[in-house]
């Protein structure tokens, strides 16, 4: 007799675990031939709002982590995600894409997981200066991490769109909520278990399924999200995000026509876009300002 | 000090009875203030469309000093087209090297006009004239000498990038530090390859237009700066002007919210730079008579007009006393009067309107339950004057404690631990600056990472350099302007 395929139950990654939607609402995931492949969850308001939560409380020992732990542990999630490749490439597949594209995203994935994972501990030399102040002083500034971003993956990158979203993010220190495609969202769900299993600490990164329509709202108006990162999303969407955004003066980012597959987000940028400059003054004592002869 | 004696009786110095300065006043017989002022557009001083001007007062005396043009959408439309056929035609065409070389002109002429500038802007705004003299003009020509440096060099600001400007920029500047603040907007967008609509802030555009006579006497091509004077009308025109490419702020946080929704359906960038309510922390390990010039320094200097002023102090509990008896002792001399007058330590109030909010604000933190002190000066019967304030055993929700003030008030508690006061330096919408007294070096920087503030002064306060990026986290905006990070503002990168 044929055995009974034991079938995944594919749920949000809040806080280190995995909750259902505590709304209880879920859509049918079908494949081509219109059969059910999996109940994906429907985040809601609140499912967002205990990701915020989650994500606000992992901030500061995060974004306190020593540059080369966290580079540790980003690459930690691509050796993760290297030895689950296989089990990325069949929910790709089982949702419709093509075997070689399937592959490719995930294999793109994991190269851009060591990509980010490199420039933990660096981005903060290319981008910190002292600066030569006239006064008697010692000044210097240097990125910190925003805090709290929320980020909607894109549609049709399911993959290594939202890999680059949080790398960019968890990369410079700060812990994110992610909302992953609606069109494809089991391996965004996968990919938490990745994460969850790489040393990540619980919070830092949080990943919603669910209405893009539906969350945007909640996402910009949230009064502890610092940054919002949308990178395609439609004009009246985007101006409503800004608009509510702006009761916080949260740092909005759209980043328009990119291809990550491609490697458009390779870059140090999108680390320093979710990064604040932090200057710092100290005075110089004068004694014995005249120097050293040698 | 000696347990038999009783502290508070010896504590309160009287300055009054022992020493007075004679008037030191500037003298003003060089100054020249035209009658009216116009718009200046494409180049050239032009009346405003609605044939309206307002005038603009001098704070100490309640004298009128000029009347100005009264800018509305018009007059922004010219000044913007004057922009956009400065960028294309000229300003995006010249090499950096020839625009660095025209603000390098406007940098010198500015240090030639340098006590000019100084007296306009102490009468037209109240700051004292020490501080526009020794502060505010010099960091100006600073400014632009600066980016005029920058300008040919940009290539090298942003590793595996290549720049462009991004066009227009309209920019909003506010009356705390008029001529500063235009030259921090001005100089890095100018360096950058962008032509300007600025508009300086109502009670304060004198300088402004003045700076606008130094830049056609630069020869600097017509359009490349435009000034606009007038009310929020000419600054919503601006932020709403399709042909605007970017805007930058400096101003209320709760305008600088109403910017960021009004372009929110545009692809205009926006930098904003917002209030404050800077945590100002004095450990019992601090050179206290150091701290004690550094707490005067953060929260009166300007009248406390300053977005990054110290205006919430928080003083370890075993040296609160100590450094509070200290404190007054040192407002009681501080000098309130005549901000030409040399020896004027603060200076007046900006506007009614301004002295009528602290006024409430005092008022306010007296019926919240905290105890309010004063300086024992006198103040001028005419003109806007606030004697310097402390409010004692303030707490965390009061309004004095959580609302920018923007005067010479200070918020003061006590805490113990340094868990305690991180938590509370933090807990506030804002984070725009804050300050740290104490001689333990680890300490520091402990106290320097945690703060979540765009600005930290380490046994310092106030300070500013144009080489030194300054700007907010959270609500105190973003972007920032100084430094090389400044230029980023300016950039399509």
């Amino acid at each position: 007799m044929e055995r009974i395929e034991v079938l995944k139950t594919y749920k949000l990654y809040i806080g280190g675990q995995f909750p259902r939607t505590e709304s209880g609402r879920y859509y049918a995931l079908t494949n081509k031939q219109g059969a059910t492949i999996a109940n994906v969850c429907l985040a809601s308001r609140k499912d967002f709002r205990n990701a915020v939560v989650a994500a606000r409380g992992a901030f500061a020992g995060w974004s306190s982590r020593s540059g080369y732990n966290r580079s540790q542990i980003l690459y930690r999630i691509a050796e993760m995600m290297e030895g689950r490749k296989q089990q990325l490439v069949d929910e790709l597949l089982l949702q419709g894409i093509s075997k070689s594209l399937a592959t490719k995203q995930v294999e793109t994935g994991i190269d851009h997981w060591v990509y980010f994972a490199g420039w933990c501990d660096k981005y903060q030399q290319v981008f910190s200066a002292v600066n030569p102040v006239q006064s008697s002083h010692f000044n210097f500034s240097v990125p910190e991490p925003t805090g709290v971003v929320a980020a909607i993956a894109s549609q049709d990158s399911p993959l290594v769109s939202l890999i680059d979203l949080i790398a960019a993010a968890i990369a410079g220190g700060n812990t994110i909520i992610v909302l992953a495609s609606s069109k494809y969202p089991l391996c965004a769900i996968t990919l938490g278990e990745i994460i969850a299993t790489s040393d990540v600490p619980g919070g830092v990164v949080n990943i919603l399924t669910g209405k893009q329509e539906e969350l945007l709202g909640q996402f910009a108006s949230h009064m502890d999200v610092n940054a919002l990162v949308l990178p395609e999303i439609a004009n009246d969407l985007l101006e409503k995000a800004k608009l509510e955004g702006a009761n916080n003066v949260k740092r909005v980012h759209h980043y328009k026509n990119t291809n990550w597959e491609r490697g458009d987000f390779l870059q140090p940028y999108p680390i320093m876009d979710l990064q604040e400059i932090k200057t710092t003054w100290h005075p110089i004592e004068q004694i014995g300002s005249s120097g050293s002869k040698y | 000090m000696s347990k038999r004696i009783n502290k508070s009786k010896v504590t309160e110095l009287d300055f009054s009875s022992v020493w007075s300065y004679a008037a030191s006043p500037e003298s003003t017989d060089h100054i020249k203030i035209a009658p009216r002022y116009e718009h200046f557009i494409n180049g050239e001083f032009v009346k405003p469309t609605s044939g309206k001007y307002f005038k603009t007062i001098n704070p100490t005396s309640e004298a009128v000093l000029s009347e100005l043009a009264q800018g509305n959408e018009k007059d922004v439309d010219k000044a913007v087209k004057a922009a956009r056929k400065a960028y294309t035609e000229v300003w995006s065409k010249m090499s950096g090297a020839e625009r660095g070389k025209y603000l390098y002109r406007i940098a010198r002429m500015i240090q030639e006009r340098s006590r000019e500038f100084a007296v306009i802007e102490s009468m037209d705004g109240g700051k004292p004239i020490r501080e526009s003299r020794d502060i505010d003009i010099p960091l100006v020509a600073a400014h632009f000498f600066y980016y005029a440096g920058w300008a040919d060099k940009l290539e090298f600001a942003f590793p595996g990038k290549s720049v462009a400007p991004i066009g227009v920029c309209g920019q909003i500047i506010p009356w705390n530090f008029p001529l500063l603040m235009a030259a921090w907007k001005l100089a890095p967008a100018l360096a950058c390859g962008n032509t300007v609509v600025l508009k300086p802030a109502e009670t304060t555009s004198l300088t402004a237009m003045k700076l606008a006579e130094v830049i056609r006497d630069c020869g600097l091509p017509p359009g490349v700066v435009n000034i606009v004077t007038g009310d929020g009308v000419a600054g919503a025109a601006i932020v709403n002007h399709p042909d605007v490419d970017k805007i930058a702020f400096t101003g209320s946080t709760d305008v600088g919210k109403i910017i960021q929704r009004a372009t929110a359906g545009t692809d205009k960038k926006l930098t904003l730079e917002l209030g404050g309510k800077a945590a100002h922390i004095i450990f019992d390990d601090a050179p206290l008579d150091q701290a004690v010039e550094g707490i005067i320094n953060g929260i009166f200097f300007n009248q406390g007009h300053v977005c990054c002023a110290g205006s919430r102090l928080f003083i370890q509990e075993s040296v609160h006393d100590k450094v509070i008896r200290k404190l007054k002792d040192r407002m009681n001399t501080l000098v309130v009067g005549d901000p030409l007058d040399k020896n004027t330590d603060v200076g007046a109030i900006n506007s009614a309107e301004q002295l009528g909010k602290i006024n409430h604000y005092l008022k306010l933190g007296v019926k919240e339950g905290a105890e309010i002190w004063q300086s024992s000066c006198a103040i001028p019967r005419k003109g806007y004057f606030c004697k310097p304030t402390l409010f004692l055993k303030a707490s965390q929700s009061h309004r004095i404690v959580q609302e920018e003030i923007f005067g010479p008030v200070l918020a003061v508690q006590s805490f113990r631990t340094i868990e305690e006061v991180i938590e509370k330096a933090n807990n506030t919408p804002f984070g725009l600056s804050a300050g740290v007294w104490t001689d333990k070096g680890s300490r520091i920087f402990n106290l320097t990472t945690k703060l979540r503030a765009g600005v930290v002064w380490a046994n310092t306060y106030n300070k500013f350099d144009p080489t030194s990026p300054f700007g907010g986290y959270k609500e105190s905006g973003f972007g920032r302007e100084g430094g090389l990070h400044g230029l980023s503002a300016y950039l399509k990168i």
